[in-house]
């Protein structure tokens, strides 16, 4: 194959599944800033805590890969509501600044007790021979652990996409975010709802910060670090729209990769200028609404 | 004014007087103003040994001070206030090192001037968007800036910095001593510059349009104010004010690294602000004082518990006493007066 159709598979493969990793981990972000203009700095925090969980369960009780992830997403998806119900909802009514002041204190205080119980060196974690390696596509080999993320990304678009556009409560959450007053007052317990997509957006943060760990490696810092880059997804994406999520994972993806790989020099400037680029053009993110 | 004032007065004239006479007396000077700046005076000479220390506070101070400008009272919440600081850090670092411009004072007036222009292009573009948009915006920005200096490291020195920056003396007289003692009271002379600059700011009516807009941005629309002209005006000013505390930085520590743009810098000066109280600007001294100590003392013991339990304080302090230390105080005084009366 020539060279330059051989870089740009590679950039599209390995940007592809990038962009997957940035929408598993952002996408409940986006939902529950949609749903109640909550600015929760501390997400990467709820990414980092799955992360560290598969890295125990995975080193200290030799547990396999793929049922430490679902085990992961569970267990932060439930301590969340714990969060969610005594300290976030305090907030709902608060400006900007203090919903940002708490949830970076509770992000520092995450970074923290990680750096206690972990140390600050990166961790990795054992995969299954089945991830390592490469994978033969038939025109060329591509690493196995990138086409699997691919794999698992597309799964969860399409059990997301069911759930949001074709099932009662993916309704009822798409008319909350729309106008949450209205759909308060035909009787739906938002709440309630809230409480439940923030369960479910935390979870899939820890499956996202669980699948991290082959990609970049885990250490405390990763709170922040990614942080920046799952709150540009959403703000490039649209508050609480699944396809903008989408849209915004897999040009910031693309993007990203493509700069890494032609300009290593000019490291994450691409990212950030095609953000301004969009939020100039179009504040509301791509299918936010004005 | 008293309630009872407001009462009592039944003509219009007088009604208008009064209202006159109590905003030119809110910004008299009042005799407890003297005690920060006579403490930091008795800072130099009860802690000699520690100046240079000192003096990075008296930096944190005036950061912190510009951000309230813009925070405090404009309520303009940014992520990537830190840009203007490193804008000017490496102006003079860079006109230090490589174009042999070493004069320290002249070189604050430069940082000032290209700060504020940083400022004054990203706000006019900026200032448009609210919420998480401006936040996201504000936040690329300076990473952005710290992107370009990682770019052109030939030039920025990259993530090594500019090391071992030499400034020529203090008004040709004062040299860098030991202790940087000569820099805490240039430091400190500075910041009372720029303090008495931004009060005269805060109290002026144009400071009074900020808190318009902070308070209620449609109203002030509807009431003709400029808004957006109003928003760029101050962010260009805070933003220079960054600048100067960024040169500073620099002088003081004769090194400068790309570290000053990060994402940290923006939320530690942030917390800084809001630990001391926001809009009341004296607020942004006891938060840059109360934090670099603690962090001083505590980051010595252990770092890790030094992040905990700056995290457990923001948290606290956003559930219990959300307008800082200096609204606790007032909120005390305030408990205590009116048990009194009772």
């Amino acid at each position: 194959m020539p060279q330059v159709a051989n870089i740009a598979v590679s950039i599209l493969f390995d940007g592809l599944a990038y962009a997957m990793f940035l929408f598993i981990t952002s996408v409940g972000l986006s939902v529950t800033m949609g749903l109640m203009g909550f600015v929760n700095l501390a997400h990467g925090a709820f990414a980092m805590a799955g992360g560290y969980v598969v890295v125990t369960l995975t080193r200290s009780f030799g547990v396999e890969f793929i049922p430490s992830l679902v085990v992961a997403s569970v267990v932060v998806g439930a301590v969340s509501v714990v969060f969610e119900r005594w300290l976030y909802r305090r907030l709902y009514k608060s400006t900007d600044l203090e919903q940002v002041l708490l949830t970076i204190g509770l992000a520092f205080m995450a970074i923290a007790t990680a750096t206690y119980f972990y140390g600050p060196i990166p961790k990795s974690v054992p995969l299954p021979g089945w991830l390592q390696g490469d994978v033969n596509l038939g025109f060329r080999y591509f690493p196995s652990y990138r086409a699997f993320l691919i794999v698992l990304g597309t799964a969860l678009i399409a059990v997301l996409w069911y759930v949001f556009e074709r099932t009662n409560i993916g309704a009822k959450i798409r008319a909350a975010v729309d106008n949450r007053r209205m759909a308060e007052s035909v009787g739906i317990n938002v709440d309630r709802l809230f409480t439940l997509t923030f369960a479910i957006g935390s979870g899939l943060a820890a499956l996202g910060g669980g699948l991290a760990i082959q990609l970049f490696g885990l250490s405390p810092s990763f709170a922040v670090l990614y942080l920046v880059l799952f709150l540009i997804v959403v703000a490039v994406g649209g508050l609480g729209s699944l396809k903008g999520t989408l849209l915004a994972a897999l040009v910031l993806g693309v993007f990203d990769t493509a700069g890494k790989y032609l300009l290593a020099d000019a490291g994450g400037f691409f990212v950030y200028a095609v953000t301004v680029a969009v939020l100039l053009i179009k504040p509301a993110g791509f299918y936010g609404r004005e | 004014m008293a309630a009872s004032d407001i009462i009592t007065t039944t003509s219009r004239g007088q009604a208008r007087e009064r209202t006159a006479e109590y905003l030119v007396g809110r910004h008299r000077f009042r005799p407890a103003e003297a005690l920060p700046w006579l403490i930091a005076i008795a800072v130099f000479f009860i802690f000699p040994e520690r100046m240079t220390f000192g003096s990075q506070v008296l930096v944190m101070a005036m950061f912190a001070l510009s951000l309230d400008l813009i925070l405090g009272y404009a309520g303009i919440v940014t992520l990537g206030h830190a840009a203007f600081f490193g804008v000017g850090a490496y102006t003079v670092g860079l006109a230090a090192a490589r174009l042999q411009w070493a004069e320290p004072i002249s070189g604050l007036f430069a940082a000032a001037i290209t700060a504020g222009l940083v400022g004054f292009i990203t706000g006019w573009f900026l200032l448009r968007y609210r919420g998480l948009t401006l936040l996201m915006l504000t936040l690329a920005t300076a990473i952005m800036l710290q992107e370009t200096g990682n770019l052109r490291s030939d030039i920025s020195g990259g993530y090594d910095g500019l090391p071992g920056l030499a400034f020529k003396p203090l008004l040709g007289i004062f040299d860098y001593d030991l202790y940087g003692r000569a820099y805490y009271l240039y430091v400190l002379a500075v910041l009372a510059v720029v303090f008495y600059f931004v009060r005269r700011i805060v109290y002026s009516p144009f400071g009074q349009a900020l808190t318009g807009i902070r308070e209620n941005v449609r109203r002030m629309h509807a009431i003709g104010s400029p808004v957006h002209r109003r928003l760029v005006t101050v962010y260009t000013i805070a933003a220079a004010i960054a600048g100067v505390a960024g040169a500073l930085f620099t002088q003081t520590n004769a090194y400068v690294t790309l570290t000053v743009f990060d994402f940290d810098n923006s939320a530690k000066v942030m917390v800084m602000l809001i630990l001391g109280g926001t809009g009341r600007l004296y607020g942004a001294f006891i938060g840059a004082t109360v934090y670099m100590v603690l962090e001083d003392y505590f980051s010595k013991l252990s770092p890790t518990f030094w992040q905990f339990g700056i995290g457990l304080v923001l948290v606290l302090a956003v559930l219990f006493a959300r307008r800082g230390v200096l609204g606790l105080f007032e909120s005390v005084g305030k408990y205590v007066a009116e048990r009194k009366r009772s």
